[in-house]
C-alpha cells in the first residue's frame, strides 16, 4: 500500500512537472477520444437510421412464413391465420405489435404506364405499429381497415404511372390457380418512404380485400412480429418459432436480411478499428512525451533505485504516469463528446449528400447515436493500448543500472 | 558482528575499449558502529568499494557481506531489497527526488519498506528536527540550500536505522562551513544511534573526523589506521 501510495504520488506530480509539455499531449487526448466518439455516433446513428428503416420496411424483428415462400415469394406459399398458441405467443408483453400480410408480386396499370410492384395485403390498424406506411403517407389517406377497397401507392411509383390520388389503377397479378386475378382499385393515398426505391417497389392494399380478390379464405403470406429491441430478438424469436412449429419457417431480421445484419457486424467492426486508428495517432505522441520524461529523470530513477526501489516498481511508476494522462484526456474527451453531440439530438440535415446516400438506406437527416457501450469500448481499448504503448519507456527506465543512472549528468 | 566485510573483492570495467581494474583483490572488515574515511586520487576505487559494498555494483570476483548476509550473490530484486533495509545512501550531489518535499524525501525509504503513516510521519519530523530543519519540512528541494539539501540526504539515509551509511563524497558541494556541521552531525549520529558510517572523501577536513583512515591507490587498500577522531 505505502509502495503504492509514493508511485501514485510520484506519477501524479511528474506529470505535471512540465506543464506545457503535459498540457498539449492531454489536448492531443483529449482531442482523439472526442473525434473517435463523436465520428462513432454520427456512424452508429447512420447504421440506425438504415437498420430501423429496414426493419420498418415490412421485415419487422421476427417473421413468419410459409418454409417455401422466400424461395417462392407468391400466392401458392401460404399460412393459415395464427391458431390459438400462436396467438397467445404474440400477445406477449415483449411484442410491442404484430401483423398478418397478404404479399404477392403483381402489375400495376394506369391509363398511361405499367409497373411491376409487389402488392401487400396489410390490416392498417396493426400495420401501423410495424411499418413505416401509416406515418409516410404525404396525400389522401391511409387505408382505414382490411376490407378496405383502396390503393396506396408511393410518390415515385404514382409519377412513373402518371396517375395520382383519386384516380383508378388495375391491379393484376395470379391466384392459386395459376389464373389472372385482376382488380380495379381507386388510389387512396401516396407514402413517401426514406428511400424513394421503395415508393417504387411496395404498394398497399386492405388484408381481406386482397384475399378476396386472390380467392385465398384467410390465408396470409407473412406475420411480422416488432418487439422491442432489435438488437435483442434472440428469445422472441425462439418464442415463437417454438410455438409456430414446423408448418412455418419463423427467422429474425438478421437472417431475414442479411444486408442490413451484415451492416451491424461491420459497424461493430469499424468502430474498434477506427478507435485503433485514432490511437496510434495519439500513440505517437504520447510514447514520445514517456520517452523525453523518462530521458530527463534518468539520474532520478537510478536514485529511487538505489534506494531500494525495485525495477517492478519504477515500470509501474512511468506505466501510471501514462495511464493518469489517458485517464483525465479520456474523462475530457467523453464529456466533451457528450456534450457536443447534445445539441445534434435533433438531427443533422444531410440533404445536401443524401442523394448519394440513399442507396445504402440513409435519410435526409442523420441523427447521432451516442452510446455507453461505444464510450466504454474507447475508454478500454485507449486504456489498454497506452498501457501497451508506455511499456517501452517504462521497461526502459526499470532496466537502468543504479550506479550508470545515478552518474548521468 | 561486522557491518560490512569484504573478502578478496575484484572489479574490472570497462572505459572505451580498455579494462580499467576498479577493485584489485581489496579484503575489508567495518565493525558495527565504525566511522571509517576511504580516500584515494580520483579513479583510485573509493566509489567503486562503496558501490559494491551498498549492492548498487557486483564484484567480478570476491564476497561481500552486510550484516552478516552474503550479497554479491543476491538477484536484482533481493539486493534492492537489501539496500532497501540495510544501507543508507548519501551521495555527492544531494540527490533528492526533487517533486517531493523535505519530508516526503525523507519518508521515501520508509514508505517503500511499508512503515504505517503514523509512525513514519513522527520519524521523518523527529529526524529532520535533528539534522536542523525544523519548519523546513513542505519545502521542495529546489527551495533549499545545498547544505539543506545535504542534511536531507543525510536525514533519509538514517531515518530507517540501516545497518551502514555510504557516504560518497558528502561536502563536495558545501562550503567549509556547512561541510564542517555535517561532519558534526555524522559523528553525533554516529555516536547516538550507533550508526556505521564509511565516507570515501579526499577532503582532508573530513578525513580528521573518522576514528579509522583507509588509503586505497589503484583499487588496492594500501593504508588502514585507527585514528583519533577531531
Amino acid at each position: 500500500m505505502g509502495t503504492a501510495a509514493i508511485v501514485l504520488r510520484l506519477a501524479w506530480r511528474n506529470l505535471w512537472r512540465n506543464f506545457r509539455r503535459t498540457t498539449i499531449m492531454l489536448a492531443a487526448v483529449v482531442v482523439g477520444v472526442w473525434a473517435m466518439i463523436f465520428m462513432i455516433a454520427l456512424m452508429r446513428g447512420m447504421v440506425d437510421d438504415m437498420l430501423l428503416d429496414g426493419i420498418r420496411s415490412l421485415p419487422g424483428h421476427v417473421q413468419i412464413h410459409h418454409p417455401n415462400f422466400r424461395d417462392d415469394p407468391t400466392v401458392n406459399n401460404l399460412l393459415p391465420s395464427p391458431d390459438e398458441d400462436l396467438i397467445a405467443a404474440l400477445d406477449r408483453p415483449d411484442v410491442v405489435a404484430w401483423s398478418s400480410r397478404v404479399r404477392v408480386p403483381a402489375v400495376v396499370m394506369s391509363e398511361r404506364s405499367s409497373r411491376g410492384v409487389t402488392l401487400v395485403g396489410i390490416d392498417p390498424a396493426a400495420e401501423a405499429a410495424i411499418s413505416f406506411v401509416a406515418d409516410d403517407m404525404a396525400e389522401g389517406r391511409f387505408l382505414e381497415g382490411p376490407e378496405d377497397p383502396g390503393l396506396i401507392l408511393g410518390r415515385r411509383l404514382v409519377e412513373r404511372l402518371e396517375t395520382e390520388v383519386g384516380k383508378r389503377v388495375v391491379v393484376m397479378t395470379q391466384d392459386p390457380d395459376n389464373e389472372i386475378a385482376d382488380r380495379g382499385f381507386r388510389i387512396i393515398g401516396v407514402y413517401e418512404a426514406q428511400v424513394a426505391s421503395t415508393e417504387e417497389a411496395y404498394a398497399f392494399a386492405g388484408r381481406d380485400t386482397l384475399q378476396a380478390m386472390l380467392g385465398i379464405g384467410d390465408q396470409v403470406s407473412e406475420i411480422a412480429v416488432l418487439g422491442l429491441d432489435y438488437r435483442a430478438v434472440e428469445r422472441l424469436y425462439q418464442r415463437i418459432d417454438a410455438a409456430a412449429g414446423d408448418r412455418a419457417e419463423v427467422l429474425p431480421w438478421n437472417e431475414l436480411d442479411r444486408y442490413l445484419s451484415g451492416m451491424l457486424g461491420m459497424m461493430d467492426g469499424f468502430v474498434l478499428v477506427w478507435i485503433v486508428v485514432i490511437f496510434l495517432a495519439l500513440s505517437f505522441g504520447l510514447v514520445n512525451t514517456l520517452v523525453m520524461a523518462v530521458f530527463e529523470r534518468v539520474r532520478e530513477i537510478g536514485l529511487m533505485m538505489a534506494l531500494g526501489m525495485k525495477p517492478g516498481v519504477i515500470l509501474g511508476q512511468i506505466v501510471a504516469e501514462s495511464l493518469m494522462l489517458l485517464g483525465i484526456g479520456l474523462f475530457f474527451g467523453n464529456v466533451l463528446a457528450w456534450v457536443s453531440i447534445q445539441p445534434l439530438k435533433g438531427g443533422i440535415d444531410i440533404s445536401v449528400v443524401s442523394d448519394g446516400m440513399e442507396m445504402m438506406g440513409v435519410g435526409n437527416v442523420l441523427t447521432p447515436s451516442l452510446r455507453a457501450g461505444d464510450m466504454a469500448l474507447a475508454t478500454v481499448v485507449v486504456l489498454v493500448l497506452g498501457f501497451l504503448a508506455s511499456l517501452s519507456p517504462a521497461v526502459r527506465a526499470s532496466r537502468y543500472h543504479p550506479v550508470e543512472a545515478i552518474t548521468k549528468a | 558482528m561486522h557491518a560490512v566485510r569484504c573478502v578478496n573483492v575484484r572489479r574490472v570495467y570497462k572505459q572505451g575499449d580498455e579494462d580499467v581494474v576498479g577493485l584489485d583483490g581489496v579484503s575489508l572488515e567495518v565493525e558495527e558502529g565504525g566511522f571509517v574515511c576511504l580516500r584515494s586520487p580520483s579513479g583510485g576505487g573509493k566509489t567503486t568499494l562503496l558501490n559494491v559494498m551498498g549492492g548498487l555494483d557486483r564484484p567480478d570476483s570476491g564476497e561481500v557481506w552486510v550484516a552478516g548476509e552474503r550479497i554479491d550473490t543476491l538477484s536484482k530484486g533481493q539486493l534492492a531489497h537489501m539496500r532497501l533495509h540495510q544501507i543508507g545512501f548519501v551521495f555527492q550531489a544531494y540527490n533528492l527526488i526533487p517533486v517531493l518535499t523535505a519530508r516526503e524525501n525523507v519518508e521515501f525509504v520508509m514508505q517503500v519498506q511499508g512503515v504505517p503513516t503514523a509512525e513514519r510521519r513522527k520519524r521523518s519530523l523527529e529526524i529532520l528536527s535533528e539534522v536542523g530543519l525544523d519548519g523546513l519540512e513542505d519545502r521542495r528541494p529546489a527551495k533549499m540550500s545545498g547544505g539543506q539539501q545535504q542534511r536531507v540526504a543525510v536525514a533519509r539515509a538514517i531515518v530507517s536505522n540501516p545497518a551502514i551509511v555510504l557516504a560518497d563524497e558528502p561536502t563536495a558541494n558545501l562550503d567549509s562551513n556547512t561541510a564542517s556541521h555535517l561532519m558534526e552531525l555524522f559523528v553525533e549520529l554516529n555516536q547516538h544511534h550507533g550508526t556505521t558510517f564509511v565516507i570515501a572523501t579526499h577532503d582532508q577536513m573530513v578525513m580528521g573526523y573518522a576514528r579509522r583512515l583507509i588509503r586505497m591507490r589503484d583499487g588496492k587498500l594500501v593504508e588502514d589506521i585507527e585514528q583519533e577522531a577531531a
